[in-house]
């Protein structure tokens, strides 16, 4: 299995979707998550890309911002690419869903939803997966205090 | 004649969860303190020397412990170690207590064995409550005795002592099965000192 090239994709988004919204050095790929549905779309749908299954999503708190992860690989192609999605705001973080695009990112997303908070806008089922409703705050968050004994 | 479509159910399924939701937030606000390992069976005054109800003691004790029947309680890994003790190996049917009930209402033992989260705790109490008495329970693990590696968890029960008195805790992580058989020889110890007459007629 072939891992697909940065900084190649980078340039590839890029020139379809305008500057600025990839990045990419020779260790990450990084995504701004406003066109995030389009560039999933355009992902899977390309002939070269073909990146038809989506392994995980998940997500990192860095304390003042979130990075997504998504691990993407083409069966047809026999290639892979990890491409990352930063979350600037904390208060009320949100990014497009890939849900419609990948059906395997529904639970995953849910998942992330529950333990870090992170809005998917366009979701068609967001709500919490392994944690009950009115569990109070997102336990994965770095600043998350247990409580009980 | 065409079946009526129901149309919309009774409760949408965010009400569901709200309302378990509601369940379980009730409980883990109900259950910070553990409740107390009934030892009033230790120590107990000898009975009035009634050579009828000794030995009716006697012999309701010895049919209890030689046909004490387990509530099916798996949750985790522990469980494993519980069905291997069931199996022909360790071979707990030789204790005459093969028979692992599905129903509560048929098991006087209950094994709980494995993780338990908030989540599952309040269904642990229900079916604990819907157990006849006598009932024992043996919590079977390091969650059991004190949550084990997940103490301090956001979603783990710190001991199952939070939510069910527990008559015999086996520690290990998870314990082998001869540890349990041990712990249910522990268990038989404690039938045979009961006095069930007593309580019958409340002395």
């Amino acid at each position: 299995m072939k891992d697909l090239g940065f900084i190649e994709i980078a340039i590839r988004i890029r020139e379809r979707f305008g500057d600025g919204i990839a990045a990419a050095d020779d260790k990450r790929l990084i995504i701004e998550p406003p066109r995030l549905a389009e560039i999933a779309a355009f992902l899977r749908d390309d002939p070269e890309l073909n990146l038809d299954y989506l392994s995980s999503v998940t997500a990192i708190d860095h304390k003042t911002d979130f990075t997504l992860i998504y691990r993407l690989y083409s069966l047809s192609q026999n290639h892979r690419l990890t491409m990352r999605v930063p979350v600037a705001d904390r208060v009320s973080p949100a990014v497009p869903s890939v849900t419609p695009i990948w059906r395997g990112a529904d639970l995953q997303e849910r998942e992330v939803f529950d333990l870090f908070g992170i809005e998917f806008s366009g979701h068609p089922n967001l709500k919490r997966l392994f944690l009950w409703e009115g569990f109070p705050g997102y336990p994965l968050r770095k600043d998350w205090v247990s409580r009980g004994p | 004649m065409a079946i009526e479509n129901p149309g919309q159910p009774v409760y949408s399924d965010i009400e569901l969860d709200a309302r378990e939701g509601a369940i379980v937030e009730s409980f883990f606000a109900e259950h910070q303190t553990a409740i107390p390992d009934p030892a009033d069976w230790i120590g107990a005054p000898p009975l009035p020397d009634n050579i009828l109800l000794t030995t009716v003691d006697k012999v309701i004790n010895w049919s209890r412990h030689y046909s004490l029947w387990p509530v099916t309680f798996g949750l985790a890994c522990c469980a494993i170690e519980m069905m291997c003790t069931a199996a022909s190996r360790f071979d707990i049917a030789r204790f005459g207590m093969e028979v692992f009930r599905a129903s509560p209402r048929q098991a006087d033992l209950m094994i709980i064995a494995g993780t338990l989260t908030w989540k599952m705790a309040p269904w642990l109490k229900r079916i604990y409550d819907q157990m006849p008495e006598p009932k024992w329970v043996l919590a079977m693990g390091a969650c059991g005795t004190s949550g084990g590696i997940f103490k301090g968890s956001y979603s783990v029960v710190p001991g199952f002592n939070k939510v069910v008195p527990i008559d015999v805790y086996v520690p290990g992580c998870p314990p082998r099965p001869e540890a349990l058989l041990q712990a249910i020889m522990e268990i038989h110890n404690k039938i045979e000192k009961m006095s069930p007459t007593r309580k019958a007629s409340g002395v």
